[in-house]
């Protein structure tokens, strides 16, 4: 992929100095609907892609992720609390506002402010000092190595324009008339919002005042949403669309095989894993009574070992997936490299659940949602064949999204014995995963929310703190391994695979896919 | 007559409120509607909060009163997943849906009609046959494989019409856009008018056909051709227009049916219409847009049928025999 945008980027350089200029529009489609074009309103990934093409935080990621410096040129930690941001100069809002540092405090309160749902963007202590317009402090209650890690989706709004649209305050469900930000936007970035049906379309156009220089050669972009999967595929077959994402698995070949589009693959950064409960004394789906069998870390390893990822990889994922040891991307860990899967074998797995008094397996529920995640039920399904394999008799709930995360969160009181889940850290670094996902949580999910399962080990709690706060980055990958180590020694999850991307492109367009599923209009060419 | 006219408007009324009861107990099975809000890693306190602010820790009688209140000033409330009021939206997604049941209407009529009349009147012919076995096609194939089979013929392999969306649209007055008035907008509506009536057309089809082959061993069709009037007037004047009351009474009836499912085409389709944005409130646990379509959906059967209900009431005189 990487070699391709640097292609692109040649080709571009070559063909761009004399080149007249050519009306380019990109069409594409997505499974999902644009929503609201507040910045704050909602904090996933489609959303935050979209807005980002209009909207600029003061970082940014690059086509490989790394962070690259936007509407701030640098940064620097002046003292180990307070780190000084000098933001770009002469950069311009699309209504011609400047940018400054009021711009900057302002964007911080709202984003802070009761119905944004971005909040942890900026931790509730931190205080911003403007110390002149183009120079911002931000000064914090203790070091915090991560502190701009996913700014780059926390998007600078202009203050003058919000407030005198009368739309500070974040746009509520519960208001009964639209926000102005809801339906208009007003940033800095490459692209400026021409129109917006929200569900229908979205047109963007180019925006000629943008501070860098554009390596994209677009002048509009269409946004259609395209809920049906089949639909979707048509439009890009029939060359109506230049590009349409996600697309089935089951149809990559299809579209490799058309003349004219390519199917691009690649892994994403969500991690799809398998939870179980270790906090209740009895389990709530099962037929053993009295006591916990996933309390007992043989079991948990006889799962893990009962599961065969290559045959998931191969049969349900059709390739389309990358086999993980632990509970975070490789790309987003450096020493990931050192761990690997318990290997699969069933008859260690059957060995083990005798050794653990449960020779002849046992009934277990277990719940798994079938529209959130790639085959999504498909992967419960065969995982419920494996463990039939080593005893253990699967009642699997498969069932939408809604139902599903109605039940296992906290508003349903994680209820859920066994349960399929897909985590991708915002921050795109480890103590997101940490923190989220393996700290003790009490009975209401303070703590870990999401450690649905409930397990509680005090050595991840206090590494996890020593994390927070530790600046030096290669002592910091070591207790970030240490934590994962004592996860995978004891099985408190089972990691399955980073779930792949599959975007269908039409042979004409050069774009990035990046790993978090983000897609930058300004990656693009069009020929 | 009004005694009558206020008691059918009293059934009406009732039918509307367990539509809505109904509906509202059943929103209860959908799923959380916070979930869908809000980002993956959205503390628990906000959700509690948003909840709250949502009123949906409130008991399910104080929140059906208040959307029962609302409902009846037409305010349906803010959708969840758009934040703009419900009305608007829906104001803004009629127009859609009713271009396109209306050209499936058409559909259905123009072509219903003359195979059905030539069926019936050439019953032994192979075209009858033919028309006869594609018309089963239409009735017992599922809409959305039809859609997608047409797609696949129509766009991707010849490339004629486009497989999604209304194609370019002009805005006329304040809230009504068309497709009629561009070439690109009409050619959007063969695809899903086609997927949307062929279930219409073939009802019709066959109503004709099975009207005709009785007309026609009538004695004033006997009659008439005793008369040496020639086939065409027997056929056309006489015969035809004596089937035709049945069918009218259906096709009324049948255009709610289209407008109030006309939901899997439009989601084939992505047709930008009431029906497409109702499945996707579904996925999202969008109340207060489920609430309104089904209560919108409920309203347009009730108001039709009272509308024949009344019609009756003057074509039948039977009905005001014997009443004051």
């Amino acid at each position: 992929m990487k070699t391709k945008s640097i292609v692109a980027a040649a080709a571009l350089l070559t063909a761009g100095a004399g080149s007249a200029v050519q009306a380019e529009t990109l069409k594409f489609a997505f499974q999902g609907t644009l929503n609201n074009l507040d910045p704050y309103t909602l904090n996933e990934t489609f959303t935050l892609s979209s807005l980002g093409n209009v909207y600029e935080g003061l970082t940014r990621r690059g086509s490989d992720l790394a962070i690259e410096p936007a509407l701030a040129e640098r940064w620097e930690i002046v003292e180990p609390n307070r780190w000084r941001f000098y933001l770009r100069k002469d950069v311009k809002f699309h209504n011609g506002n400047d940018f400054t540092a009021e711009d900057v405090a302002f964007s911080v309160e709202r984003v802070q402010s009761e119905g944004s749902d971005l909040t942890t963007r900026v931790p509730a202590d931190a205080k911003v000092e403007i110390v002149d317009d183009h120079t911002v402090d931000f000064v914090l209650s203790g070091p915090n190595p991560i502190l701009h890690y996913e700014w780059d989706t926390f998007y600078i709004m202009d203050k003058e324009w919000t407030v005198e649209n009368d739309a500070v305050k974040v746009t509520s469900a519960s208001d009964s008339t639209a926000n102005f930000a809801a339906l208009n936007a007003n940033g800095t970035g490459p692209f400026k919002v021409d129109s917006h049906e929200a569900g229908v379309k979205t047109v963007y156009a180019k925006n000629d005042g943008w501070w860098d220089t554009p390596t994209h050669n677009l002048d509009t972009v269409e946004f259609t949403p395209i809920s049906s999967d089949a639909t979707r595929v048509a439009a890009l077959l029939s060359g109506e669309l230049d590009m349409v994402y996600p697309i089935p698995v089951q149809d990559i070949k299809r579209i490799n095989d058309n003349a004219g589009t390519v199917a691009l693959t690649g892994p994403e950064l969500r991690t799809i894993f398998l939870g179980m409960d270790q906090m209740r004394d009895e389990l709530l789906y099962s037929d053993v009574k009295g006591k916990n069998p996933f309390k007992d870390a043989k079991v948990r390893k006889a799962f893990y070992q009962a599961i065969d990822i290559e045959g998931i990889k191969k049969k349900v994922m059709r390739d389309l997936s990358t086999p993980s040891a632990i509970m975070i991307s490789p790309f987003l860990f450096s020493k990931a490299g050192a761990f690997e899967r318990y290997p699969y074998d069933p008859d260690a797995a059957k060995a083990l659940l005798a050794e653990a008094g449960y020779a002849d397996g046992f009934t277990v529920g277990m719940d798994c949602p079938n529209d959130r995640y790639v085959n999504d039920e498909a992967i419960c399904q065969a995982v419920a064949a494996m463990l039939a394999r080593i005893g253990v008799k699967v009642d699997l709930n498969a069932q939408p999204k809604a139902k599903y995360f109605a039940k296992v969160l906290a508003s349903g009181n994680f209820d859920t014995s066994f349960y399929l889940l897909g985590w991708t850290p915002g921050s795109l670094d480890s103590w997101n995963v940490l923190s989220n996902l393996m700290n003790c949580r009490d009975e209401a999910g303070t703590g870990s929310p999401f450690n649905l399962g409930g397990f509680c080990d005090e050595k991840i709690d206090s590494l996890t703190k020593e994390i927070l706060v530790e600046v030096d980055p290669e002592k910091r990958d070591g207790l970030i391994e240490n934590a994962y180590q004592i996860s995978h020694d004891n099985a408190y999850y089972v990691p399955l695979h980073q779930q792949g991307l599959a975007w269908g492109v039409a042979d004409n367009v050069e774009l990035v896919q990046r790993a978090d599923n983000q897609f930058k209009f300004r990656f693009v060419t069009k020929n | 007559m009004i005694g009558f006219a206020t008691r059918r408007l009293l059934q009406a009324v009732i039918v509307m409120l367990v539509v809505a009861l109904l509906a509202f107990t059943m929103f209860r099975f959908v799923g959380d509607p916070i979930n869908q809000m809000v980002g993956i890693e959205t503390s628990i306190e906000e959700r509690e909060a948003l909840r709250e602010r949502l009123g949906l820790n409130d008991p399910i009688a104080v929140q059906f009163y208040r959307f029962i209140s609302k409902a009846a000033r037409f305010d349906f409330g803010t959708s969840y997943q758009f934040r703009q009021p419900v009305s608007e939206l829906f104001a803004k997604r009629i127009p859609a849906t009713l271009e396109l049941s209306l050209t499936s209407a058409l559909f259905a009529l123009i072509v219903g009609i003359p195979m059905g009349i030539y069926a019936g009147l050439n019953r032994e012919s192979p075209i009858s046959k033919l028309f006869l076995s594609v018309s089963l096609v239409g009735i017992s194939l599922p809409t959305f494989f039809i859609g997608i089979l047409l797609i696949f013929l129509f766009s991707v392999t010849l490339q004629w019409l486009p497989s999604f969306g209304r194609g370019e649209t002009v805005q006329i007055g304040s809230w009504w856009t068309t497709g009629f008035l561009t070439v690109s907008g009409l050619k959007a509506l063969i695809l899903p008018s086609i997927t949307l009536g062929l279930y219409q057309m073939t009802l019709i089809m066959r109503l004709i056909r099975a009207e005709m082959l009785e007309v026609i061993r009538t004695d004033y069709i006997k009659f008439a051709r005793a008369r040496g009037l020639p086939d065409r007037l027997v056929h056309f004047r006489h015969a035809l227009k004596n089937t035709l009351v049945p069918v009218i009474t259906i096709t009324g009836l049948q255009l709610g049916a289209i407008i109030a499912f006309a939901t899997i085409t439009e989601t084939v389709f992505q047709w930008p219409g009431m029906g497409l944005m109702f499945l996707q409130a579904v996925q999202n646990v969008d109340i207060p847009i489920m609430s309104a379509y089904l209560l919108l959906t409920a309203f347009l059967f009730v108001a039709i049928n009272y509308i024949v209900d009344m019609l009756y009431f003057f074509i039948d005189p039977r009905l005001r025999v014997g009443r004051p």
